[in-house]
Formats: C-alpha cells, structure tokens, sequence
C-alpha cells in the first residue's frame, strides 16, 4: 500500500486543517484577468485574422471549414492588357465573414489557405451580447491581423518546415533561389531552423515587410524578388496599411464566385505539393 | 419507464405538492386511509437530467425507500450529438475536430484513436519524433483528465477545496498543452501521418518544468483529502464492484483496474511509444470508491513519469520531420480496422470502415464511459442516496463520453 | 423614563449587531476560504478588497423576483425564513459581551439560550415540507434528524459548565470562570462546538443542505430575499454559537491588557475562523455517521465531562 493511513485518529483530519493553513499564508493564484492579462503562447488560438489582399477566393477556407462558417462572395474583374499581353481577369473578395457563433475553432481554414491569407491570433475579448454580432465580417477580421504574433521557432531537433522543405526542392533543382520565399510561414522563425535549412531561410527577410515594393501584375511569372516580397509580409500586422496590388492571380482565371473547380488548380499553383 | 413505474411516479410524493402531484381520483379519496398509505409507498427520484452530481445531463431514476436506493435506472442519451453520423460526412481531418469532442477531458486520446485506425489503413509509418511527441502529449492528457476528477470527486463529497489545487495544477499543464496546440481543451493536434506542426523552442524544458511543478504539489490534494477520516468513511466499502460484474459490462479503465482487473493496453497491447517505456499499471483489489481514487492518484504520478521519459527521449531524437506528407485528398483504402486506445476513462475504440472514399463509410465509437456508466444499474441498489453521490463521482465519467 | 431609554439603545444596539456581524462573518468566509484555495475572493465591490461584496448581495438578492413554487404550502412557505431566522436574534439578546454589557440579564440564560436557538432549526423543517419538492423533503427530514441527536450532547456540555459556574445565568457564568476551567471543560467545550456546528447545519455536517446531493435541501426553492434570509439566519447561527462557546467555554471577556468586549469579540472570530476553515477543508458526513458520532461519540464525551464536573465540584467543597 503505497498510501499510509492515518493511524493516530484524527491524523487526517489535521493534516488538512494544515494544507489549507499553509495555503492561506501563501501568495494566491488568482490572476486579475481584465487588469493582468493572460499570457498567451503565440499558437493560441483566439481569433482568426484575414488578410485581404492574400485572398484569392479560392474558397478552399468554405469548404474545408467542418462547419460552413465561412462565408465568401466575390466576382471577377478584367484587368486592361499590359503591353503585348491579354487582359486579365482576377477575383476581387466582396465578402468574408466568419460566424464565430459556429466556429468550432478548429483551424483547418487557416491551416489549408494556399496563399497564407488567414491566421490565427490569441486575441479572444470579442464576446458580444447579440450572437448576431459574432459574424466578423473582412474588415473586422482584417483588424486581428494587427495581433497575430510571429509564429514559435522550432524546438531544436525538429525538421525543416514543410515549407522549406517543400521549396527548397524546386530551389535546388531549378536555379531560381527566389522560389525559397515559399518558405514565408517559417520566415520568423528562421534563427531557430538547423543549417540545414538556412540557405532557404537566408533568402527570406526575417519577418518585418518593408514599404514593399508593389508588386507587379505578373509576379507569378517571372521575377523571384517581387514575388518574395508579397509572399514574406510576416507578420501581417505589419502590412503596409495602403492597399497594396491584391494577390496576382495565377496562370488561368476564373470565376471563382460560389464554383466549386477553380480553387483546387489554384491551389496547385503556388503550394507546390509534391 | 414502465408502466408502473409511470404510475408510482405520478401518485406518489411527500411534503405539502403531494396532493398537487396525485392524480384526481386520488386527490379525493373515498376513504381517506388510501391516501396516507400512499405516502408509505416507495419515492421515485430523478437524478438529473440536471444535477450537480451529473456533471451534464446523465439522468438516474432512483426508487427509494427513504433514503435507501431500491432501484436505479440510468437514462442515457440527454447530450446525443450524433458523433458517429457525422463522422461519415467528414473528412479525415475534419473527424478529428469532432472525435476530440466527446470525451472533451481526453481530446488527445480521442484523436489520437482516430489517426492510428487511418494511419493503420494506409499502412503508413508515422516518424519517430511525431510518435514520441504523441506519446508525451498522451500521457499529459490523461494527467489533466486525472486531476479533473481528484478534484470533482472531493466535491461531490462536500471538500471544496481540492478541486482548487487540481485547477490549478490543470492550469499548469494546459499552458503548456496550449503552447504548443494552440487549444486547452480541444487540442486538434494529430493529423493522419503525425502531428499539426513541430515542438516549439524551449517547450521541452517547459514541460519538464511543468511537470516537476505537478509532481511536487501533488501532496497537498493527498494530504488535504486522502488521508482524511471523513474522505475515507464515505469512501470506503462504499460502490463495491467486482471483477465479475466487470467483465459482463465491459467496465474498463481505472474504474476496473481498482477491482483487480489487470488490463492496461499501453502494456498489453502497446501503440504509440509505450513498447519502449516501462508502463506501470496501477491496480487495486478493495474495487469500492476508496480504490477508484487510490488508483487516478497513482496514475497521475506513473504517467508524470512516463511523461518525462518521453521528454528525454524527445531531446536525444534526431532531427527529423513531425509529420508525413499527405496527398491533397487522403483517401482510405477499402478495408475495415478496429484501433483502441487505453483512454484515461477506459478502452476507448473507433472501428473504422472505409470504401476507398475520403470520408469513413462507417466510424463506429467504443467509449468508456458508456460501458462504464451502465454498472450504476447494479450497483446502486442498497445504498443511501449520499452513497450514490459518492459512488456517481468515483465512476470518472463524461457524460459527453456517454451519449457521444 | 431612563430605563425606556437604556433599554431602547440595549435593542438597538443589538440589532444593529445582528445585522453586522453576520455579514462580517460572511465576508471573513469570502476572504479565509478564497486565500485556502489559493485565490482571492470578492475583489471589486466597495474598491478595498471587495469589502462592500456582501451590501451588493443583499441588493442583488432584493432584487430579484420571489417565486413559490404552484404547489408548495404557500403560508409556511413563506413564514419559514422568518422561522429559521428570528432565534438567533432572540438569543442574541441575551449573550452578554463585558461585565453588565447585555441586552436582558436572564436568570436563566443559558436555558433560555439553547431553547430558542433550536426554533431555528423548525424553520428550516418547515421549508423542507412546504417546498412540494423531493430534494427539500429529503433535506428537511435530514435537518429533523440532525436536531434529534445533537440537542442532546448540546445541552449536556452546556450543563456542564451551568453546574461548575452553580448558576444558569450567562454573565454569572462567565463572572465564575477561572483559566482552569479551560482543561477542565474542554471536552465539554469541544462537544458544544461539534453538536452546534451540527445545528448550524455547517460543514462538515451540512447534509441536510448538500448541494451536491440534494441540491440545497429545504432552500431549493427559495429565491430572492427569502433565500438571503436563510443565509442570514446561518451566519447569524455562526455569531450565536461562537458568542455561546465563548460565554460559556472561554470565559468571555476575560483576559489581559485588552479591555472585555474586545476580547469577546476576539474569541468570537477566532471561533468564527475555526467554522470557516473546517468547511474549507472537510468532506461531508453521511446523515448515518452523522448519528453514529453523535450517540456513541459526543453523548458519552458530554456525560464524561458531566461526571467529571460533578465529581471535581463534589471534590472542591
């Protein structure tokens, strides 16, 4: 018997009169919470945040989501033809709201968006009295990308990040070292990352976006610096407030409003799945 | 409820609504010693669906004479969510949402099922740091889940205190714990082939902090409580269970290991990391609430261990991914397979049958506390109905876990 | 004339205390209890340590709408917190805080005393059966037979001292006590505390309340004020009986330096810390070992401490 019992009658009974004496004496747990705030860890999942101009509509979020709390509507807007190309179409995001009232917070949508477009924010004081209110349309949501944190550096021993490994292979094998910046979701945490994956993390600004150079229309085409840049805005709570150029669309637009085919060769696009 | 049962129900009760309660070929009797009889007669009593002692909405229809249970009838079903239907429209990532919810004290374990009966199927290896990490995240689970109930069950039997200490030990864990799944309760860390992302820096260290921290204010719920003369008045001999009743109900978990049911499948049957760990099952034969406490209090330190063997075994890995690559759509092939897990209720299996689709065509959900709270039947009767209280919390149920 | 008057401030002073002091003490259990469990308590209502937290209960309680269940006894329903709660104050009156300091100088106090403060336990019989609920049947029942064994081993101990102290009178009493009383009484001291602890109904023997089993018991049913005056009436009965423990176990207002109320007001808390604590840290008795620690444990105790009483008296003279 690995308890004692006690034997002196009343030993027991002393012995707790003790435990909640020492307590009293003491320093209590209690945290003030509305004067102390939590400590939160960075992959609290509080609040999801959305930036806007990553949004393709690519609907991925909806779908995925387990229960449709995600709503998106879009249409399709034709950019005039630069010199010696053909007009392009692109989706412009006229909603996206998310009803927390259903939000099951399981975070799926920001874990399958292609274009880094929602993120998780510890954020959680956004109780309402009307469940109506729950419903954070886009510009609601895009204020919580001002508290995402920079995502946790990796325990020693952990491998690369899938993103780095999965740019560091098309990297290698063909040339263009701009590819890396595939790797802007591990981008803070690049000091912690084994050498192994540093030559991908060197080629990625550690975190804070500049005034970024706006990007050009055709980003996905060709240059690897332009490109770099709008991919490694981290956090977005740094986001130039300016509206930047949105997303470039990729290779074949569609209409993406409410359709079901577009988002999965979208997503082909850029997540490089191997 | 039988017909009788109905009828007793309505006609009979004490205190000034008895009259109120009776129907009215009752109200006015012929002859008035009818109705004083009545009173004599056995009272039914509902226990819930909204109780303090339910935990949620289990319901028990107690018979009783006086305070003395003659009969006890659990009602299952108040929180049906349908977990098993909706499994069927889900996808594999989508299920683990749902799974780490009915039992929402042991989100991991219940993931954790799912992802081994998936990775099973697709005959896929899982790496070693994603099962080690598993295995840690497991063990503190079930170290949260234990302490649940070391400090609900002192509450039920009228110690206010202790459910403060363990609060406070849960709090110390699922820092940690939301550290590094971003959840405290519903963690919605395994996927199929491993886990969300890697280990935060330093998290480790934390842990093992953690984990000392539990370890060494674990005394203050023991003494507080455990050697307390009162505790053990109300708690021993009280809801004896024995092995046979055991086996004919499919009571699992530490509610049968305390009546000497040696079956622990991180031994027995070993998943995850726990062929390598030297798993100490902690067993009792007294099977009365005395010995179910005994032994949660016993395993909240072996799984305190175990969980910091796997923090050293985490840190001597070699670097190496925490989790597989899956295809856009992980589809399962056809088969069928059945994967359990020595939840911290008890056996806690999905029988998994998939028609090469990317939803399960069938998810079948074995979970403790169903199996377990069914004995109630046989063991309530004969008791007082502070016993039942006591008896109630020392079978560690969820009623989530219940009614699924 | 002068009399009128003196007997007026007497009253006045007694109900302001009655009203006071319980919400003293519920405000101590707030603050003892919350520290025990490593937290901190009321924090906010009044600004210094949420002192005001009990004023903004009584207003929280007043406020709300007071339900009698369709097919509870509406009359006894109703009269039964003023039942549980008025006893206390009687007894009060009686208690004496300094030499001379008493609402009426009884001769027979001490009967007087534990007579009434046993009506209290009647109010709460009366809620059990009026409620029409089971849970309060239950619990009213359970209070009955908590009254039944602990009226005994109450009244042996008080005797105990009356017959050591040759008078029934509270203040002849405590004018009587020498400090050796302390060892000399002490059993009978600590059956008084336990039995009047089962009186109040109070942790560890609360059974009859167990709001985990019975869900309150008698006060299932009650809201709003009627329910604040059953609180009431249980911190009143905590006042009463470390007033009473103190009169007649700890000799009052005697002690050095500080002058007697205060020192009576001292044992009371420190009494009253003691209520506090056994509830922070005990389980609950079941109503069986209830009975069974009362009949052969504090009724043979008491009788031990009477035979000891009378036998050092016979000695002594």
């Amino acid at each position: 018997m690995m308890f004692h019992v006690a034997r002196i009658p009343g030993e027991g009974l002393a012995k707790g009169l003790a435990v909640t004496l020492r307590h009293m004496l003491r320093k209590s747990e209690t945290q003030q919470y509305p004067e102390v705030h939590p400590d939160l860890p960075p992959r609290s999942r509080g609040v999801i945040a959305l930036v806007e101009e990553n949004c393709t509509v690519c609907m991925l979020c909806a779908r995925e989501c387990p229960d449709w709390c995600i709503y998106i509507d879009s249409h399709k807007e034709t950019l005039p033809a630069p010199e010696g190309g053909r007009p392009r179409a692109r989706n412009v995001l006229d909603r996206f709201a998310i009803d927390f009232s259903l939000c099951m917070y399981c975070g799926i949508c920001v874990e399958v968006c292609p274009f880094d477009a929602l993120f998780w924010s510890p954020e959680f004081e956004y109780a309402e009295y009307d469940i109506r209110d729950l419903i954070h349309e886009k510009d609601r949501l895009g204020e919580w990308a001002q508290t995402v944190p920079p995502p946790p550096p990796h325990e020693v021993g952990a491998g690369p990040p899938k993103e780095i490994a999965a740019a560091s292979r098309p990297a290698t094998r063909t040339a263009p070292p701009g590819r890396t910046a595939e790797a802007e979701k591990g981008g803070t945490a690049a000091g912690a990352r084994t050498e192994s994956a540093d030559e991908a993390a060197t080629a990625v600004p550690s975190g804070t976006a500049e005034a970024s150079p706006g990007p050009s229309a055709s980003v996905r085409r060709e240059p690897p610096r332009a490109m770099r840049d709008i991919r490694s805005i981290r956090p977005p709570g740094a986001l130039p407030k300016a509206p930047k150029n949105p997303k470039p669309d990729p290779q074949d637009p569609q209409d993406s409003q409410n359709s079901q085919e577009p988002s999965t060769r979208k997503k082909d696009g850029p997540k490089e799945e191997s | 409820m039988t017909e009788e049962g109905m009828r007793r129900e309505r006609v009979v009760g004490i205190g000034a609504g008895a009259d109120a309660v009776q129907p009215r070929e009752l109200c006015t009797p012929k002859d008035p010693a009818t109705s004083k009889e009545l009173a004599t007669e056995d009272m039914v009593l509902n226990i819930g669906p909204q109780h303090p002692s339910t935990h949620g909405v289990l319901r028990l229809r107690l018979t009783l004479d006086g305070e003395r249970i003659a009969a006890a009838e659990p009602i299952v079903g108040y929180m049906h969510r349908g977990a098993e239907k909706l499994f069927e429209v889900r996808d594999y990532r989508q299920i683990i949402v749902l799974a780490n919810r009915h039992d929402w004290l042991s989100a991991f374990a219940n993931e954790l099922g799912v992802v081994l009966a998936v990775e099973r199927m697709l005959g896929m290896e899982v790496p070693r740091r994603a099962v080690w990490a598993r295995t840690l995240l497991a063990e503190l689970n079930r170290v949260l889940n234990h302490l649940m109930f070391l400090g609900s069950y002192p509450l039920e039997l009228g110690a206010i205190t202790p459910v403060f200490y363990a609060f406070r030990e849960r709090e110390t864990l699922q820092h940690v714990m939301e550290e590094i799944s971003g959840g405290r309760m519903h963690y919605m860390f395994n996927r199929v082939g491993g886990l969300k992302e890697d280990l935060p820096l330093g998290w480790l260290d934390r842990v093992a902090h953690a984990v000392a921290d539990v370890r060494r204010r674990l005394p203050d719920i023991e003494e507080l409580i455990f050697g307390n003369e009162i505790f053990l008045a109300r708690t021993r001999g009280i809801g004896v269970l024995d092995r046979e009743t055991i086996m004919q109900y499919g009571v699992s978990g530490p509610v049968a290991r305390a009546s000497g049911v040696d079956l622990d499948l991180r031994r027995d049957e070993p998943y995850l990391a726990y062929g390598e760990l030297p798993v100490k099952v902690v067993t009792r034969s007294a099977g009365d609430c005395n010995a179910r406490f005994q032994v949660l209090l016993d395993q909240v330190r072996v799984s305190l261990d175990l969980a910091d063997a796997c923090v050293a075994r985490l840190r001597d890995l070699p670097p190496g991914p925490i989790n597989q690559r899956l295809p856009k759509v992980l589809k399962v092939p056809e088969g069928h397979t059945y994967a359990w897990t020595e939840n911290p209720l008890g056996l806690n299996g999905y029988y998994l049958v998939s028609r090469g689709e990317k939803t399960p065509w069938r998810l079948k959900l074995r979970s403790a506390s169903y199996n377990n709270i069914q004995v109630l039947r046989e063991m309530l009767p004969g008791h007082l109905v502070s016993d039942m209280v006591a008896i109630l919390g020392s079978m560690f149920f969820v009623v989530g876990d219940i009614d699924k | 004339m002068a009399d009128l008057l003196g007997i007026a401030v007497r009253l006045a002073v007694i109900v302001a205390a009655f009203l006071l002091l319980p919400l003293i003490v519920g405000q101590m259990e707030h603050k003892a209890m919350a520290h025990m469990q490593s937290r901190l308590g009321p924090m906010y209502a009044g600004g210094f340590h949420g002192w005001a937290q009990l004023i903004a209960d009584g207003v929280k309680f007043a406020q709300k709408e007071d339900v009698i269940p369709a097919a509870a006894d509406r009359r006894v329903f109703a009269i039964a917190p003023a039942v549980a709660l008025v006893p206390y104050l009687v007894v009060m009156v009686v208690i004496p805080v300094g030499p001379g300091l008493v609402g009426v100088d009884l001769d027979a106090g001490l009967f007087f005393a534990l007579a009434v403060m046993s009506i209290g336990v009647l109010g709460v019989i009366m809620a059990g059966w009026a409620s029409a609920n089971k849970y309060s049947v239950l619990g009213g029942i359970r209070a009955a037979a908590q009254l039944m064994s602990y009226e005994l081993p109450l009244v042996l101990a008080a005797s105990s001292v009356a017959m050591a102290a040759g008078t029934l009178s509270l203040q002849g009493i405590v004018e009587q006590w020498r400090w050796w009383w302390l060892p000399w009484q002490a059993i009978g001291a600590v059956v008084f505390f336990v039995a009047g602890l089962a009186e109040l109904r109070r942790p560890p023997f609360d059974m009859p309340i167990a709001e985990s089993e019975i869900i309150m018991g008698p006060m299932t049913e009650y809201t709003g004020l009627r329910f604040a005056l059953f609180m009431l009436a249980e911190y009143a009965g905590i006042v009463v009986l470390s007033a009473l423990t103190t009169v007649l176990f700890l000799g009052g207002w005697h002690g050095p330096l500080l002058p007697g109320p205060v020192w009576t007001l001292v044992k009371v808390f420190a009494l009253v810390f003691v209520v506090i604590w056994l509830r922070v840290s005990y389980p609950r008795l079941r109503e069986d070992q209830l009975q069974k620690l009362a009949w052969i444990g504090l009724v043979p105790l008491a009788l031990l401490q009477l035979a000891l009483t009378g036998a050092t008296k016979v000695l002594m003279t």
